[in-house]
């Protein structure tokens, strides 16, 4: 029997310095921190939840769903019982939603969808501490691989029993890059946010043109042009700044549903007023009274960036600045295309009138989508 | 340029972590669909034996020898199936005495083991001298220091180990230790004489002894340059018909140095769950032009972004070995290499260090192997031809 022992040892040995054959033991958590909650997804091998639970139910090696599905339970109480999450030191309850089943290189995990609710002052927390024991007692060598999203930042981390509890801090970001974060993201949104840029165009289509006689001319002086765009970029401004700083402090608050609808019904009164003009000259005044709705529309995109609650008025600051930043860069394209154009046909015609016709059917779809919440196109 | 740089690092980070989920999760429509394959408690003896055995220890999880039981057959388990869990398991299983000072010798011995797993070579040797130190004829821990005595390349010590084995262990075992030491310091020849002699003498040797000495025996002639005797050798240890991840590995590559791919790839296509084959599969593919090849070589980078994800650094020879042969970057490759030979010096991991010195044209980088080879007069007609192109480089 000795002999058998020390020579399996040797032959241990070898396969040991050939580095061992298959993959340890790992789970994969993702934990995505938003504004208003803390969601994530387990996945565990189903290998492991097997030798810690016997999901075998038949024995015969073979693990088939109804086996897995009928543990379901019982397999996110042994998960959840094994990490614990807190919120600026406040416990977070964990709860598992519907199991689903996922492959990874070593074979199939089950997959567990989380929600968090933690006790404490809602928003996004400054620091999140993981205490990690999954397997600890059964495999010292399982980890956990931790990918953290919190302000489409992430950070990796490996969990497992030399160091069970992690502590991240999530507001030690730098507040120099938090704040151009701010930017590129407020940047980012005017330019993905079709409603928004068709808004400002209907706006300043007109600009380098004047109504007279019952049809649009082209202005003669480049200044006159340049005052108009001038005026209703900066009422546009101002006005989606009141509302996107009420709405985030709070101290305003409308349904989702209205801002959409309103806002895509500004398009269609933008652009409609170009080819059947009601209000010339004064369209500075019309960007501020829809600029205000379209603030509400932004306050939401930056609700759902998440905002630090130690930093918000940076936050604000930033993503306005970013929004006008954006806004600007449209208009320095638009302005000197505009006005080199403006005394052709082709603008006065197809691009002021038919351009303007195409931006009110779109938005009419769009506010018939926002106000009935149907879909009838895919953008 | 809209996309924060933070945001699309963040987005390839959380990527990487995640590239292993094939396809997104999806809830099975069918009960009866088969996710995975487990030990089957219920028909294979073997499982079933060992299920006992667990619930034994469960009882009593402070009784030390059904723990040393248990974590010796999960060790016997990892070996057998190369499933890394079973190391993990037999941890789990001597917890009580995990961190001990001086634990009792058994569970001292399988603390050594688990810790070289980990290419924690000190503190297994430190284990297995204590072990020794208490029963001087404890076989299995000095066969185990011979052999991580080995890996450290600190052949004096390996030759004691040897001679603490020989009176505990069988005449062909005792030989084929010293043999193993001999071979890579200077007496290769009489190394092959001696073992190939014990070999023939040990008649009643069991087929797994059978097997370790003559895997010795075919590398030991393959590093002199006897092709013929080391492919005879490899044959008779292939035919016992034993699985040996470590045994297939070393004949795939004595197949691949001579040209021979094609009947790699025939013989490990369907062994590449072990990633030391899977590398050999990928390698030899690619060689014979196999339409497999990129595939089998994306399935083993996963698996090595898999191990960096989790911190282990246990596979950096064969990674350097992919790097190289694979990817074509011999300067990731020189950085694993070099790594993994401040570790572990055996003839395999100088080679891949010696080779990606030379596709870095570099032969400062591979100073520790030359050293190595000069230090302890290794033989070996492939290292030795390595070196020389490298010396040339000057």
């Amino acid at each position: 029997m000795v002999a058998v022992r020390h020579l399996l040892a040797l032959l241990l040995l070898a396969a040991a310095s050939a580095a061992i054959a298959h993959k340890p033991s790992d789970s994969y958590l993702t934990i995505e921190i938003k504004s208003a909650s803390i969601e994530g997804r387990w996945d565990i091998a189903l290998r492991d939840l097997d030798f810690a639970l016997g999901l075998d139910a038949d024995g015969n090696g073979e693990l088939t769903w109804g086996e897995v599905r009928a543990r379901h339970a019982e397999i996110a109480a042994y998960a959840t019982a094994r990490l614990q999450v807190s919120a600026d030191d406040h416990p977070c309850a964990i709860e598992v939603g519907a199991q689903q089943v996922d492959g990874h290189t070593d074979g199939a995990y089950s997959v567990l969808p989380l929600a968090l609710r933690c006790a404490g002052e809602a928003g996004v927390p400054s620091r999140l501490a993981i205490t990690y024991t999954l397997f600890a007692d059964l495999d010292p060598q399982h980890r956990g691989l931790l990918n953290l999203q919190a302000r489409g930042l992430a950070r990796t981390a490996v969990l497992g029993p030399q160091q069970p509890t992690q502590t991240f801090e999530l507001g030690a970001v730098e507040r120099w890059s938090q704040f151009t974060d701010y930017v590129r993201e407020g940047v980012w949104h005017i330019w993905i946010g079709l409603d928004h840029i068709l808004f400002l165009l209907s706006l300043l289509l007109p600009s380098v043109l004047a109504w007279q006689g019952a049809r649009w001319l082209a202005v003669e002086r480049a200044r006159d042009a340049f005052w108009d765009v001038l005026r209703i970029v900066t009422s546009f401004t101002v006005a989606h700044s009141i509302t996107l700083s009420l709405a985030v402090l709070g101290v305003i608050e409308l349904p989702s549903r209205l801002v959409e609808s309103v806002i895509a019904l500004s398009v269609v009164a933008a652009a409609l007023n170009n080819v059947k003009p009601l209000v010339f000259g004064r369209l500075w005044m019309v960007a501020f009274g829809f600029g205000l709705m379209h603030g509400f529309g932004f306050a939401s995109v930056l609700a759902d960036l998440g905002l630090p609650r130690q930093a918000l008025a940076l936050a604000l600051v930033g993503f306005n600045v970013g929004v006008e930043i954006g806004q600007l860069a449209i208009v320095l394209v638009f302005l000197p295309l505009a006005y080199a154009m403006r005394r052709t046909m082709f603008y006065r015609r197809w691009i002021m009138v038919g351009g303007s016709l195409v931006i009110v059917a779109l938005a009419a779809i769009w506010f018939a989508e926002r106000a009935f919440a149907t879909k009838l196109i895919g953008f | 340029m809209p996309l924060s740089i933070q945001a699309v690092t963040g987005l390839l980070a959380a990527c990487a972590l995640t590239v292993p989920a094939q396809a997104a999760p999806f809830m099975p429509a069918d009960d009866t669909q088969v996710l995975e394959r487990v030990p089957a408690r219920a028909t294979n003896p073997r499982a079933r034996e060992l299920q006992s055995m667990r619930l034994a220890a469960l009882r009593d999880p402070n009784n030390v020898d059904t723990a040393v039981a248990l974590a010796r057959r999960y060790v016997e388990e990892a070996l057998a199936e190369g499933d890394p869990r079973y190391v993990g398991h037999a941890q789990a299983v001597l917890g009580p005495w995990w961190d001990e000072a001086a634990p009792p010798v058994p569970v001292r011995v399988l603390r050594a083991v688990l810790r070289q797993y980990d290419h924690r070579f000190d503190l297994a040797l430190a284990d297995l001298d204590a072990a020794v130190a208490a029963e001087p004829d404890n076989a299995e821990a000095w066969s185990w220091m011979a052999a991580v005595q080995m890996v450290r390349a600190d052949y004096t010590s390996a030759r004691r180990a040897c001679a603490g084995l020989a009176p505990n262990t069988t005449p062909l075992i005792g030989t084929a230790c010293s043999a193993y030491v001999d071979s890579m310091s200077g007496r290769a020849a009489d190394a092959s004489r001696v073992l190939a002699g014990a070999l023939r003498a040990a008649t009643d040797a069991s087929p797994a002894e059978r097997l370790w000495a003559l895997t010795r025996l075919a590398e030991i002639e393959e590093r002199r340059g006897n092709p013929v005797a080391a492919e005879r050798a490899y044959n008779e240890a292939l035919s016992l018909g034993l699985p040996d991840t470590y045994l297939e590995a070393a004949h795939a590559d004595f197949l691949l140095d001579r040209g021979r791919a094609a009947e790699v790839v025939k013989v490990l296509a369907d062994r590449g769950r072990a990633d030391v084959l899977l590398l050999r599969l990928a390698l030899a593919a690619k060689a014979a032009g196999d339409p497999r090849a990129d595939g089998w070589a994306r399935e083993l980078g996963a698996r090595f972004d898999a191990a960096r994800a989790r911190g282990d650094r246990t596979h950096e020879k064969e990674e350097a070995r992919f790097a190289l042969a694979l990817l074509h970057d011999a300067k990731r490759s020189l950085a694993l290499a070099r790594s993994n030979f401040a570790v572990q010096k055996e003839a395999a991991d100088a080679r891949v260090l010696l080779e990606a010195a030379l596709a870095a044209r570099s032969r400062s980088d591979a100073a520790p192997a030359l050293d190595w080879l000069e230090r302890n007069g290794v033989e070996s007609v492939v290292l030795r031809a390595l070196a020389a192109q490298l010396e040339a480089l000057r």
